[in-house]
């Protein structure tokens, strides 16, 4: 993927949890997706880890089996041999890529209303990861949050009552957060949206479709 | 290092008295760390892991860091048993992605932090780790060794600032590092003092993204 000016970054918040290894798997993607977009955020997300480092190499050390090192050197042996694989065709940064496993042309969309389509990659009780494509100029129905919402643009761009996002470009929600997402008119947008709670429409022919669409 | 050069070839009693007062300073904190040479020193092994596959290097490793990993684990839920295996893991993984150490972006004590954490996330958690893409420079790339000399001592600045957070503050830290805070309550550290490690890493990105070209 072309490195683009990208403007919205993540929070600290997100990086820190994100860092520490305390944030849900569904929110991690779009936190690896950013960070191998974004120099920016891959040092600030670096630098929380050398805390990190600190904080580990401050703790007291734990007496280990006399027979550790010996066992490890075995685990070594077993272990396949890495090799550095440079990614090919990429499309799709690798840590997304690794959940979509097909080319963005290949995937198996599902329809939502209004001619934007979705595919969920993670969907456990408390997170939802899916794409979201949205046609040039058509609007994903306005809506809210309980929880938290990060949605990281991919291709093409979006604009809402908040501002204009491009690729590799986040917006975070809360639930305070009520918007209408509509796709520019150059090009069909595609992004990554992962929500803690399922997502609010706020038309009542929406709020019947939601269990079904699983949005 | 500007004392150490003023000092060298001197008097060496001065010398030793001024890095007496140095240490006591550092003593009193609660954090107490090894200087940068001595973390330099791990790179270095590290790095003879990689190029050599240095048995008795990866042993000097072990020792040092496969004792933190298994306290690390139990502080993050893992039970002795358990703890016990997954460090040896961590520590093979270790020997088996050297390659992928950056000195000039991590320290060792960092990059095995962030192998353990990953460790936890998935045999603790349960859950899988998305990364970051691994960034693949040319096969002759070399890290700058003033770069390296930097970070190793920007960590250690960093790791004497954490000392110096306010009590509650750091208390906060270092929960959230071994898994005791909710995202919520994460968000509630505030004012991390990482300016000044963020741009040296920074800058070593850049020299990387040249080098890959």
């Amino acid at each position: 993927m072309k490195k683009h000016d990208i403007k919205h970054h993540l929070s600290k918040e997100l990086l820190l949890a994100y860092s520490a290894g305390q944030l849900e798997e569904g929110f991690s993607i779009a936190i690896a997706t950013h960070i191998s977009m974004c120099d920016q955020c891959r040092a600030e997300s670096e630098s929380l880890e050398a805390m990190g480092g600190a904080v580990f190499e401050d703790l007291e050390p734990n007496v280990i089996d006399a027979d550790a090192f010996a066992k490890t050197l075995a685990l070594i042996d077993q272990m396949p041999e890495q090799t550095n694989v440079a990614s090919k065709t990429k499309e799709l940064p690798e840590p997304l890529a690794d959940y979509v496993g097909c080319d963005l042309k290949d995937i198996d969309w599902r329809p939502i209303g209004m001619g934007v389509k979705q595919k969920i990659l993670v969907n456990s009780e408390k997170v939802s990861a899916r794409l979201l494509y949205i046609p040039a100029g058509t609007a994903v129905p306005e809506h809210g949050h309980k929880g938290r919402e990060v949605t990281l643009v991919l291709k093409g761009a979006f604009k809402d009552e908040i501002d204009y996002f491009g690729p590799g470009d986040i917006e975070l929600a809360d639930g305070d957060t009520h918007h209408t997402p509509v796709a520019s008119d150059e090009e069909d947008c595609i992004c990554l949206a992962v929500t803690d709670a399922p997502l609010q429409f706020n038309k009542l022919i929406h709020k019947i479709a939601q269990p079904f669409l699983k949005i | 290092m500007l004392i150490e050069t003023k000092i060298r070839g001197s008097d060496h009693s001065l010398a030793a008295s001024v890095y007496a007062i140095d240490s006591r300073k550092i003593e009193s904190k609660r954090i107490v760390s090894s200087d940068s040479s001595n973390k330099k020193l791990w790179a270095e092994l590290i790095k003879k892991v990689d190029t050599l596959k240095d048995t008795s290097s990866f042993e000097e490793l072990f020792n040092h860091f496969a004792p933190r990993v298994k306290a690390f684990l139990m502080k993050s839920g893992a039970d002795p048993q358990m703890a016990e295996e997954c460090s040896q893991e961590v520590m093979a993984t270790v020997w088996r992605k050297a390659h992928l150490f950056d000195p000039s972006r991590a320290s060792a004590s960092t990059w095995i932090f962030t192998i353990a954490r990953n460790k936890k996330i998935d045999a603790i958690r349960k859950q899988n780790r998305p990364e970051p893409e691994q960034l693949y420079p040319d096969q002759d790339y070399e890290p700058d060794q003033e770069a390296v000399v930097e970070l190793q001592q920007e960590t250690e600045r960093l790791t004497l600032a954490l000392g110096e957070l306010p009590e509650k503050q750091r208390i906060l830290v270092e929960k959230a590092y071994l898994g005791e805070l909710s995202h919520s309550e994460i968000a509630e550290i505030t004012g991390l003092p990482l300016g000044t490690i963020k741009s040296r890493i920074r800058l070593a990105l850049e020299k990387l993204r040249h080098a890959m070209m």
